[in-house]
């Protein structure tokens, strides 16, 4: 089995970063390529950014974001945010992301996961979860749908998703910890793998989270701590979660 | 000049592999003309698509017998993922699909663990971890490097073939590119 995976998530709106950063060692911290590369060179095994504005004013600013991230990154990234249509995808998978990620879109539009995973296979298909009360949740957490966690988790996996990114609205924010017991029980129906997001306020926390998923978002916890990757990367492995050993930069 | 030839499928995203070749001081270029490929220095067949379109770009454009050409006189040629599944005689992704055949052996769905297999393992006996995103790996006799059992690794004549995406692989996989793309 692949080793357990770190994946800080960026949220991008018109070309900057926007949730607070704030440790020193940048020259600037609103610049997505810049906290992109910085992470990377921390030891981050992936990198999600997501375009939290995915306006259509905002389409362009994204695509030469995704193309500066591709030119620095040595390290695979996914791209989520205003996904809606097989071009959607295109446009961001030709500016160089490896993955894209699709929430709402492949809730009312299910074939739109098979017809991306078709074009550039299920590895660059990531479906998005927003999950609160066993239901899934649209409109950035906002709005509750009648649609259960678990079968349509299974269903994205059958319809060609390579990976399910499970947030539990409820936990995220609130640094308490992950949703084990979702997490598990959506891993446990599918196989695919999982990465748990939401509720990471610790080291301890993203460790559980990793025995019981394959991979970790982590966002404030990386963001607002002076330790960033590296710090949180020596607490897992002290708490013997194996990871990716790290080299120098060449 | 441009001393490295990135095999075209018609599916896209080349940028990484270009992005890696030119960290490393390579000038490439993204092509399917059948003569760049017989006479670049290197020549890398990206991980990029599906197996079925690939294959029929590969053999409309006669960059197919183009590289079976280059195979034969020892013309180096590295495949990458897909780019290497597809040196092979066949795969089982897409319903089937005639591979080139440079090398023995097929390529098959994998059956254990989570599908796709997807982020960085060790390969063995390397001992150092690169960056996996597959759901379909290679039998091949011609195996140099395994990763959980799985064949992740093929060498046969100036073949070069690995699983993994050495282009995303951080620091491990630019040296192991530079490697296979230096003069021998």
């Amino acid at each position: 089995m692949p080793l357990a995976r770190l994946i800080p998530c960026l949220d991008v709106a018109y070309g900057r970063t926007v949730k607070g950063v704030s440790f020193v060692g940048l020259r600037d911290v609103g610049d997505p390529v810049e906290l992109a590369a910085f992470y990377s060179a921390g030891g981050a095994d992936e990198l999600v950014l997501l375009d939290i504005a995915a306006t259509p004013d905002d389409t362009e600013t994204m695509t030469s974001v995704v193309v500066n991230v591709a030119e620095v990154l040595d390290i695979p990234f996914t791209v989520g945010g205003g996904v809606r249509s097989v071009d959607d995808a295109s446009r961001i998978i030709d500016s160089g992301a490896d993955r894209v990620s699709l929430n709402s879109a492949a809730l009312a539009n299910p074939n739109l996961v098979t017809a991306i995973a078709t074009r550039y296979g299920s590895q660059a298909v990531v479906v998005a979860i927003d999950a609160g009360g066993g239901v899934v949740h649209t409109h950035g957490g906002r709005v509750a749908t009648t649609t259960q966690v678990v079968p349509w988790a299974v269903e994205a996996a059958e319809r060609g998703a390579g990976e399910i990114l499970l947030t539990s609205i409820f936990h995220d924010g609130q640094r308490r910890g992950f949703d084990l017991e979702l997490t598990a029980q959506v891993r446990n129906a599918i196989s695919i793998p999982v990465i748990a997001s939401g509720g990471a306020g610790c080291a301890q926390h993203v460790a559980d989270a990793l025995r019981v998923a394959d991979a970790a978002l982590v966002a404030s916890i990386v963001h607002e701590n002076p330790a960033g990757v590296p710090g949180l990367r020596r607490e897992l492995e002290e708490m013997g979660i194996e990871l990716r050993p790290v080299k120098e930069r060449v | 000049m441009s001393d490295v030839i990135v095999v075209d499928y018609g599916a896209g995203n080349t940028h990484s592999v270009r992005a890696a070749l030119s960290h490393l001081g390579r000038t490439s270029v993204v092509s399917s003309d059948r003569a760049a490929v017989l006479g670049a220095e290197q020549v890398v067949l990206p991980g990029v698509g599906s197996a079925r379109s690939a294959m029929v770009h590969l053999n409309e454009t006669g960059v197919a017998a183009a590289l079976h050409e280059r195979f034969a006189t020892g013309g180096p040629i590295l495949g990458i993922c897909l780019g290497m599944q597809l040196a092979l005689e066949s795969s089982e992704e897409d319903g089937g699909v005639e591979g080139l055949g440079l090398l023995k052996g097929h390529v098959k769905r994998l059956t254990s663990g989570r599908v796709p297999r997807l982020g960085w393992a060790i390969v063995e006996p390397w001992g150092e971890a690169y960056y996996f995103a597959h759901s379909y790996a290679s039998d091949s006799l011609d195996t140099v490097a395994t990763s959980d059992g799985v064949s992740v690794a093929v060498k046969s004549g100036s073949f070069f073939g690995v699983q993994f995406h050495p282009e995303k692989s951080g620091p491990a996989g630019l040296s192991l590119l530079e490697s296979c793309l230096s003069p021998a």
